[in-house]
């Protein structure tokens, strides 16, 4: 069968299923199981009261459970145990996790992680900041917003193929077609370089392109954030004399720091799972190896369940605290 | 109460031009992209992209037609032809026949050519070769040129990637897949979230709290701590590889997000509406029917198109779970990585590709932004 149907088909299932499931379930717990008639009536109405909400509930937990709460479970496991060749397994307690340790590569997808983790939040949150503030005070401001706003369109893959024609290299004697080479040599550069393959600086050459598109984002939260400012508070301070710098960094910014966390910290999750970006461009190749794609190579290059769940679980450990800190306020609210 | 800050005309000009420079910045990687893949490879490898808006002054090397082409004529022997043969006419300004002296003649000089007989090359590029032997040797004449080329565009790129059964790194087979998998990934999740949602918005029962601080939790957990255990299970259950195992899996990893923006709206529609329903006899299937779902229309909008981006997008949800080793289900995002693999110098190839696989996205995102950002309001500032 063509795909597309099958997909055509798989939508209409998909549909009428969930819409049966929901339609029929509901139909069965109040005519079968608790009819509203009869001599326990109330009753009947109170406990189907009880059940529908897990009714309702029933197909998303299934999935939640299945598709996310599980894999955190057997990954914990399968880090502690070593594949067999015949399907089993058997338990090796920290062995994946020191075989990793003791793996240059590792320590070198952690450092250059960290480095991430340090410079594209704050990087995207100033320039974020710095286009909300801005856009806010111009006419054209909301064009401006969405051309900065694009590239969360558009995807990782498809940016890193945007990126490399920027960073594109030719030999000296050729007109350069890379824009930044262009420059480089325009403002005095003598020897273009490959920008991709010099260690240490090319893992900034690869946040650029995150932070162009998370920045967007930062942008597009933090502006909202501004104009939820009461009026009132700059006005006090204009009376007072303040310049606009101040009203910016005394006034706007201390009131708006929840929303500046939340953006940050919403980032430096994208930042832990950054994987195609790297994937396409460099692969890892000349020291700009991350965790997410050096449990790639582990998982399905070199085919190591074992190191590849101990590196995820890295991975997971990274995110707890943000995780514990976002239930802690979802939770906060709620009360 | 802006207006009053930025009096200083000065601090407003500022404003204006870092504005500017900002969006440029922005835009201007894009636009390298969307303009190479106009361009032929001869042009993209010959000079940047920005200077292909205007006329441009650029050394060619061009070749003469080939010695089976020539003719006997007063017993000299000639070649005749256009440099440009084929393509936009141009202004030379000099010529040479070495490579080390590209700008020897002006147009309409005589040059004396190394391995005898001379060639004379016009404004337009109408040359003459003549010798009083039979040119010999299977390729033309190299010319160089200096010539003002005007700007121009072709969509051959776009008819090659796009249209051309015969390419077998096109990109039609994988559009198709990529919309095959994500259609079914965005319309799905929907409807099991909105369910979901509607429970933990307006249902009261023991439990409640923990279970949308279970869903928060999951909004963060990276998705690559389930690839090899849902593989082993989608192996288990024998699905495999394959579109429902991308279904299955964009479904799973969409659900909290889903859940949680739905919620999020849900609980503030207004009370009444719903308590009234209620009052009214309406059962709590029809009150989600007929009330919330069309209520909630914006929020359901706003996961759409964020499932939709993501979707579409993804690479790594694919690679896992979709493409085997046939290749035949890849998508574009796979596709274009192997392009630049394969392919790295062929930029009218990638940036086409590229461009191909970015335009839906565009036009998703440029069709309705105010939802998007309706979205993601929704799911950070809480």
């Amino acid at each position: 069968m063509h795909p597309v149907f099958q997909g055509l088909l798989t939508i209409l299932i998909g549909v009428s299923g969930c819409v049966g499931y929901f339609y029929f379930s509901n139909l069965f717990l109040d005519k079968v199981l608790f009819p509203a008639s009869g001599p326990n009536a109330g009753r009947n109405i109170n406990r189907a009261n009880i059940v529908r909400p897990w009714l309702f509930l029933f197909p998303a937990l299934a999935a939640l459970g299945l598709y996310l709460a599980y894999p955190v479970v057997e990954t914990l496991r399968l880090s502690l145990t070593e594949r067999l060749p015949n399907n089993q397994s058997q338990f090796v307690g920290l062995a994946n996790y020191k075989q990793m340790m003791a793996e240059p590569k590792f320590w070198e997808a952690l450092k250059n992680n960290m480095l991430w983790l340090l410079v594209v939040p704050a990087m995207s949150t100033v320039f974020g900041l710095l286009a909300a503030q801005l856009s806010d005070r111009v006419k054209w401001g909301n064009i401006a917003k969405s051309i900065i706003f694009m590239p969360m369109a558009i995807s990782f893959v498809g940016a890193a193929v945007i990126w490399k024609l920027v960073y594109d290299t030719r030999p000296v004697e050729q007109d350069q077609i890379g824009v930044l080479n262009a420059l480089y040599l325009y403002f005095g550069g003598t020897e273009p370089n490959t920008w991709l393959t010099i260690p240490f600086w090319n893992s900034f050459f690869l946040m650029a392109v995150l932070i162009w598109i998370q920045t967007g984002f930062a942008m597009v939260i933090l502006s909202a954030a501004l104009r939820g400012i009461p009026e009132e508070t700059i006005e006090a301070a204009i009376v007072d004399g303040a310049n606009p710098f101040q009203i910016f960094f005394k006034i706007k910014v201390p009131q708006i720091m929840g929303t500046i966390v939340v953006v940050w910290t919403t980032i430096t999750i994208v930042v832990l799972k950054v994987f195609d970006i790297v994937f396409a461009m460099t692969n890892g190749q000349w020291e700009t190896q991350v965790l997410a794609n050096y449990m790639y190579d582990k998982m399905f290059r070199a085919n190591d369940w074992g190191v590849g769940s101990a590196s995820a679980m890295i991975i997971m450990l990274l995110v707890t605290p943000i995780l514990v800190w976002n239930v802690y306020n979802a939770r906060k609210e709620m009360r | 109460m802006d207006g009053m800050v930025g009096k200083k005309s000065s601090l407003v000009w500022a404003v204006h031009l870092s504005l500017a420079a900002l969006v440029l910045l922005w835009l201007f990687p894009t636009a390298g992209l969307f303009v190479s893949s106009f361009r032929t490879g001869d042009q993209i490898a010959s000079s940047g992209w920005w200077k292909s808006m205007v006329s441009s002054e650029q050394n060619l090397t061009l070749r003469s037609a080939a010695p089976t082409e020539q003719q006997e004529v007063d017993g000299k022997f000639v070649i005749e032809g256009n440099l440009f043969d084929g393509r936009e006419a141009s202004d030379i300004s000099v010529w040479g026949v070495s490579s080390k002296a590209i700008a020897d003649y002006k147009p309409g000089d005589t040059a004396e050519l190394r391995k005898g007989g001379t060639a004379s090359v016009q404004t337009n590029g109408d040359y003459r070769l003549e010798h009083t032997e039979a040119f010999t040797g299977k390729r033309g004449t190299r010319i160089f040129v200096t010539a003002t080329i005007a700007p121009e565009f072709t969509t051959e790129n776009y008819k090659n990637v796009l249209f051309n059964p015969n390419n077998r790194e096109g990109m039609a087979k994988a559009f198709m897949n990529t919309l095959t998998v994500t259609i079914p990934a965005t319309i799905i999740p929907i409807l099991i979230a909105a369910f979901a949602a509607y429970a933990l918005a307006w249902m009261d029962f023991p439990g409640r709290a923990l279970l949308i601080a279970v869903v928060v939790g999951l909004l963060v957990v990276p998705l690559q701590l389930a690839l090899i255990p849902l593989l082993k299970f989608h192996n288990q259950i024998g699905i495999g590889k394959g579109y429902i195992g991308a279904w299955l899996a964009h479904t799973g990893f969409g659900l909290p997000l889903a859940i949680y923006l739905l919620r999020n709206y849900m609980v503030g529609l207004p009370r009444d509406i719903i308590e009234n329903a209620r009052v009214d006899g309406a059962t709590e299937f029809q009150i989600f029917t007929k009330i919330i779902l069309p209520l909630s229309f914006p929020a359901l909008a706003s996961f759409a198109i964020f499932q939709f981006l993501w979707t579409w997008n993804d690479l790594l949800v694919s690679l896992v779970f979709l493409i085997d080793s046939t290749g035949e289900t890849t998508v574009m995002t796979k596709q274009i990585v192997e392009l630049l693999g394969t392919r790295g110098g062929n930029w009218e190839i990638l940036a086409t590709s590229a461009f191909v696989s970015i335009a839906v996205p565009l036009i998703v995102f440029f069709a309705m932004q105010k939802y998007l950002v309706r979205g993601l309001l929704a799911g950070s500032v809480k």
